[in-house]
């Protein structure tokens, strides 16, 4: 297997390799080694990294129970498919690996495909992290204790002179090759209209009240930078509409030619999957944009300094 | 009994009836020359809590009125903690507590005095009871682990909240290591986190014990105790011994004292063979003669009717002893002279002698519930028979 280790950082590659070659756990898998087989070693030493990796972690762990993390040599991707378990809502969220990780090695299955997709429990992760809030340093690796697991290692900073470890052994499950074509970034629909979202947490806190009237709820926007958040139910119709948002310039000259800019696209969708998804804003991103296909989805697309994240919610039939 | 709790002392109170909330349903309130015990133990009985509160505690102490016998009661621990629920609410408005058992009311009477002349009486149905006791000894435990509590509570706080128990043991550069327990069953489908802890031997004060023993126990109890220590910036002792044997978790000061006794498991670790074997088990030896045909005597009931029939009764001469159980006269004068509580403590190993089926992984921690003979010189004899009016 030809070589795929990475290293983003500025260290020193024998010293590197010599010291991770007795600590690297190859994952085995039980039944056939055809599967998976990945190698990551992976050190998160400044601590100032820590924070934003437990944001991360946090915000995964509220929008799903269950995801899929990915590992490729240059990025990290959370990744909740469109399964109908999960009210086919999907998630795309990808971290740049060299803003998180100053030491970062990663083997996959081949130089051709070298990425890892492991499944774990988000909460676990999260919970996890949390510990390393502050830390002097933090090490992920993915061992073989028995089951696979994604291993991480946490030194505290205690008062006194002495060191403190904390090891989360967070079991995964390797998934085979055969299934990765599931797990590929969604592509973005051609959207009716795009804009740029109101700060999140006004909205959370809107449709929180609207949760406690309805379960529907209408997302609806246009070209002129409105956009309103709609229930509707026998006795009652609440809207709270948003003006002076902004559409950002949509890709196809063409498409927003044709569209009068008064004109509402809207989508029906289940109003927990959007509390879900504003839930789990923490902070408020650089970027915050909807893009709305008439009556089909609604597609979130979310910049963070350090992370972006998609989310997609189907419209209810 | 009346006794008079000031200042932050009530806070004090409060956070010990919170600590003990976490482990059982009932309080046993028993004012003693000593100072006034709050006891409890859980349902299943492997878990058990005293604190005892010296005198110096309260502003006023007083056993009992004169002329009359110093009561003890049990009361429902909700009712209890309802009156020290908001420890902030404690710590702002109330100025002093006044506690008092009466046994012509029937009630346990309870005041807050608060800001602004507001006084709150709660009056709380009691039932006599038989004095709760737990039996152990801290001394008699090999193994001793001595560390602030702040140590401790950073070293649990990586721990789930929902996980229920946590094996401590002594690693390698005999480092103490805390992991969660895992139940074999578990490893089938759903896997849980597993997390370790590993601390330093220069964070601990004391720290007799070799490297790899290990026991594993209840995570929740501990976390009581532990608020409550942290709060008082005291250090909590660890005593322990085999794994089986109950672990001992102390906190002590000049003003009171606080004593967990947590059942904990036959096995060390969740990997290693089977060792509820009976070698492991074995009582210490002078007394297994006559422990083991008394667990024969058991062997078909369940552990509860068993644990019922440990709740002793002693009458003043000992004379409603033993119908049916007769111990043999004379393996019984070994009991009085020594501390009764290491003999009664060792009476519970033989619940796994085999034939016996161990319903209950933790093996229930052994309580004799000693009525403590107000006219008997010598102090409480334990005798095994059963309690003929049950538990009350």
């Amino acid at each position: 297997m030809t070589s795929a280790v990475l290293k983003c950082c500025p260290v020193d590659v024998t010293v590197n390799r010599s010291l991770s070659t007795g600590k690297l756990h190859r994952v085995e898998l039980l039944l056939q080694t055809k599967l998976a087989p990945g190698t990551l070693d992976v050190l998160l030493s400044k601590s100032f990294l820590c924070a934003p990796a437990v944001g991360v972690s946090n915000m995964i762990a509220k929008l799903a129970k269950i995801c899929t993390l990915r590992i490729s040599p240059d990025k990290l991707n959370f990744i909740l498919s469109d399964k109908l378990a999960s009210g086919g809502v999907s998630m795309w969220c990808e971290l740049e690996q060299e803003n998180f990780f100053s030491e970062f090695q990663m083997e996959g299955i081949s130089a051709a495909n070298n990425e890892i997709y492991l499944e774990l429990t988000s909460e676990n992760l999260s919970r996890a992290l949390k510990t390393a809030q502050n830390a002097r340093a933090l090490k992920i690796k993915l061992t073989n204790k028995h089951y696979p697991c994604l291993t991480v290692s946490i030194e505290l900073l205690s008062v006194s002179s002495s060191s403190r470890i904390v090891t989360h052994d967070i079991p995964v499950k390797v998934i085979p090759r055969r299934l990765w074509k599931d797990l590929q970034e969604p592509t973005v629909p051609d959207s009716d209209v795009s804009i740029y979202l109101p700060v999140l947490k006004t909205m959370k806190s809107v449709v929180e009240k609207m949760k406690n009237i309805s379960n529907h709820l209408i997302i609806e926007a246009n070209l002129n930078g409105e956009l309103n958040l709609k229930i509707e139910t026998e006795l009652v119709c609440v809207t709270t509409h948003f003006k002076d948002l902004g559409n950002p310039p949509l890709a196809s000259e063409n498409a927003s030619q044709a569209r009068n800019p008064e004109q509402m696209a809207e989508v029906h969708i289940d109003i927990r999957k959007l509390l879900q998804f504003l839930a789990g804003q923490q902070a408020n991103p650089t970027k915050a944009v909807c893009n709305i296909v008439n009556n089909k989805i609604v597609h979130f697309d979310l910049l963070h300094e350090d992370v972006s994240l998609q989310y997609f919610i189907p419209a209810l039939s | 009994m009346k006794c008079l709790v000031t200042g932050g002392n009530v806070k004090v109170l409060g956070k010990a009836v919170h600590s003990l909330s976490r482990i059982g349903d009932e309080l046993y309130l028993e004012p003693l020359e000593d100072g006034l015990s709050l006891r409890t133990v859980n349902s299943s009985r492997s878990a058990y809590a005293c604190f005892l509160f010296a005198p110096l505690f309260f502003q006023q102490y007083q056993v009992a009125t004169s002329g009359q016998d110093p009561l003890r009661c049990k009361i429902l621990m909700k009712s209890f903690l309802s009156v020290f629920r908001s420890l902030a609410m404690l710590e702002k408005t109330v100025d002093k507590c006044c506690i008092s058992l009466n046994g012509r009311s029937s009630r346990l009477v309870v005041q807050l005095h608060c800001k602004y002349g507001v006084r709150k009486t709660h009056n709380l149905s009691f039932q006599d009871c038989e004095s709760l006791q737990a039996v152990f000894d801290p001394a008699l435990c090999p193994h001793v682990l001595r560390a602030p509590a702040r140590v401790l509570g950073e070293a649990v706080l990586p721990f789930p909240p929902a996980l229920a128990e946590v094996t401590l043991g002594i690693g390698h550069g005999r480092r103490v290591i805390l992991r969660s327990y895992q139940e074999e069953e578990a490893d089938s489908t759903v896997k849980a986190m597993v997390t370790e802890m590993s601390i330093g031997e220069e964070d601990f004060q004391q720290l007799q014990a070799q490297e790899g023993v290990a026991i594993t126990f209840c995570l929740k109890e501990l976390r009581g105790l532990l608020s409550f220590a942290e709060s008082a910036n005291l250090s909590l002792s660890i005593h322990f011994d085999a794994p089986g044997r109950p672990a001992i978790f102390a906190i002590e000061d000049s003003l009171l004292n606080g004593h967990f006794v947590l059942a904990t498991l036959s096995e060390p670790y969740p990997h290693s063979q089977d060792l509820r074997s009976p070698e492991l088990c074995r009582p210490a030896p002078q007394l297994q003669a006559h422990s083991t045909p008394l667990l024969d005597d058991f062997a078909n009931d369940d552990i509860d009717s068993y644990m019922i029939a440990m709740e002793t009764t002693v009458g003043c001469e000992g004379s409603r002893a033993l119908p049916s159980l007769s111990l043999p006269p004379g393996l019984q004068p070994p009991c009085s002279p020594g501390p009764h509580s290491e003999e009664e403590e060792d009476e519970d190993e033989p619940s796994t002698v085999p034939g016996t089926p161990p319903p209950k992984k933790f093996r229930s921690l052994f309580f004799g519930s000693i009525l403590a003979p107000a006219h008997s010189p010598q102090g409480p004899r334990p005798v095994l028979a059963e309690d003929s009016e049950g538990e009350g």
